[in-house]
């Protein structure tokens, strides 16, 4: 089995947002940047397919070289080959694009990608690149069991979950649940000596127009101070939440 | 031209989120100048669409979409909106919603923004603002398509009603008899309010110390009828499900009311539940950073504090029933 696990290259969850160029980019002085999380869930669960199943793992990116540290984590993580598209990620659909082209050159049969990355939160790329590729899909996926080209799923929905059937070839947009937060693999020694020597491919992108741009970022508003209640003084809780708030 | 609106039903009947995506579509339609045309897949009542502003409504009766198949519902919606001439499709941010939505844009050939907190500040070009970096920052987006799919972040938008004919008539669709997903079985409490749906949101975090505490978070959450939710911490430990971690990688929360108890408020916890209106944090920590995000707070200890705070709300309810 051959799998492509799509990795988007993104701010630590811990970082403050701020923007630069009359708030038109974002402002990546002093932050931190990883594998997108729902990604390496993936990528963690691709692992445990090339160990038991015997499976190749390429790792790929749409981006510009900053991303290649991310990429060189991926490698050290056990990934075996990656390939960087030389673009700068514009929208969901160019990028989803470019790394369907990924996918057909490179003949994948399980295409692991994020639910979603936490930059832009857009959610389009695993749906974009199934319909592109007329591949199953199935997003939300806290499951993924493959025995021959067969695939049970198991799918989170608002207020539960469902469990699938499907087949290769296959694209799933994965989260938390593929496996668990315990499960990731900090990169050890040998991993990242290793990782040096793998290659990483940098490919030209496929012409595409994007669909969007992002014409200005904002800020949300600076929120007003907190009313302080005194816990022996429930009721004004109550009423503050009954008049003022109006949510009970 | 007109705007098309997926609203979805469950059990015969429109979901909440149909009326409110109904209200948007009629904001994006007088915008632009033209109608509302809402599609309704084995839906409810079209009559209820219209007092939130659908002047149509398509019918869609299909066996095949009895259950479920993001691909046959992204078909059927697209052939609706071809048929229709839709420029705009609006849809929501449930579940299966972001599912089918990137399968619909390609199938239009249309851009897809989704997240969007408001109306269009312009629609010729379409530009859209969305929340991005996990609800820490806005972007405005600028669509480039001829036609657009529109996807309203939860609670954005709230009902605005509008009376309009919601004139019925059928439509068919044809659909691939293999759709490549097969659903074998489902697992949805049915007598729970699921943090999507929910208008209040109680949740709990290490302060609680321990799972067998989770009552005090349940009994509040039953006298509110809200959904329970946890920190990441709690659903790491396993205490609770992992369906139930709000947080930058966890669920987005976007409720009316989000009660936080025993909850620090670490950023990646506060960027999941940003959009929620009105947050109330309760903890015996005065230097909890949650309190910096809350709107009211309670310096207090959740094993006194929640227990009493419950019987004062049984006894509000009782008196406000």
């Amino acid at each position: 089995m051959k799998i492509l696990v799509c990795i988007s290259h993104v701010p630590d969850t811990t970082s403050k947002i701020n923007f630069t160029d009359n708030d038109t980019q974002f402002d990546t002085n002093g932050v931190q940047f990883v594998i997108n999380p729902n990604d390496e869930f993936g990528l963690t669960r691709a692992m445990w397919f090339k160990e038991k199943q015997g499976a190749t793992v390429h790792v790929a990116n749409v981006g510009d070289a900053s991303a290649e540290p991310t990429l060189r984590k991926a490698l050290a993580i056990g990934a075996d080959e990656a390939i960087r598209v030389d673009a700068p990620a514009t929208d969901g659909y160019f990028v989803a694009k470019q790394l369907t082209k990924v996918a057909q050159d490179g003949g994948y049969d399980l295409i692991i990608a994020g639910r979603e990355s936490i930059d832009y939160n857009g959610g389009m790329v695993p749906g974009m690149m199934a319909a592109m590729l007329g591949a199953n899909f199935v997003n939300t996926c806290i499951n993924l069991e493959v025995d021959g080209s067969d695939a049970t799923a198991v799918r989170e929905i608002d207020g539960g979950k469902e469990s699938v059937k499907t087949s290769l070839p296959l694209v799933i947009g994965g989260q938390k649940g593929l496996v668990e937060e315990s499960d990731l693999r900090i990169p050890n020694m040998r991993g990242i000596m290793m990782a040096r020597k793998k290659p990483l491919h940098v490919v030209a992108a496929d012409a595409a127009e994007a669909h969007a741009a992002t014409a200005a970022f904002e800020k949300p508003a600076p929120k007003g101070a907190v009313t302080m209640v005194d816990p022996e003084n429930l009721d004004q809780l109550i009423e503050l939440l009954h008049n003022e708030a109006k949510v009970i | 031209m007109s705007v098309l609106v997926y609203t979805e039903s469950e059990g015969g009947a429109f979901k909440k989120v149909a009326l409110e995506l109904t209200s948007y579509a009629k904001g994006v339609a007088n915008a632009m100048g033209g109608e509302v045309t809402a599609v309704s897949i084995n839906g409810g009542n079209a009559a209820d669409l219209g007092n939130y502003g659908a002047d149509q409504v398509m019918e869609i009766n299909d066996a095949t979409l009895e259950t479920f198949n993001a691909k046959n519902y992204a078909a059927a919606l697209a052939q609706a909106a071809k048929a229709a001439g839709a420029k705009t499709v609006v849809v929501s941010s449930s579940a299966n919603s972001k599912y089918l939505a990137p399968l619909l844009a390609v199938e239009l050939g249309a851009a897809y923004a989704p997240n969007v907190v408001a109306l269009p500040e312009s629609t010729s070009p379409m530009k859209v603002k969305s929340t991005v970096y996990t609800n820490k920052a806005f972007a405005i987006n600028e669509l480039k398509t001829d036609v657009t799919v529109i996807g309203l972040a939860k609670n954005a938008y709230g009902l605005h009603e509008n009376s309009a004919a919601a004139a019925a008539s059928a439509f068919g669709v044809e659909l691939a008899g293999d759709n490549g997903v097969e659903v074998t079985s489902v697992d949805k409490a049915t007598d729970k309010v699921t943090i999507a749906d929910a208008e209040v949101v109680v949740s709990g975090g290490r302060g609680l110390k321990g799972p067998e505490n989770w009552n005090l978070i349940e009994d509040l959450a039953d006298t509110l009828g809200a959904a329970t939710a946890c920190s990441k911490p709690v659903s790491d430990m396993g205490w609770r499900p992992h369906s139930e971690h709000v947080g930058q990688t966890g669920k987005p929360v976007a409720s009316n009311l989000y009660i936080a108890i025993g909850i620090s408020g670490a950023i990646q916890h506060l960027a999941g539940i940003n959009s929620s209106k009105v947050k109330v944090v309760i903890n015996t920590d005065p230097e909890a950073p949650f309190f910096k995000a809350a709107d009211y707070g309670i310096v207090g200890d959740a094993f006194d504090v929640v227990p009493r705070l419950t019987e004062k709300l049984k006894q509000f309810k009782a008196n406000n029933a």
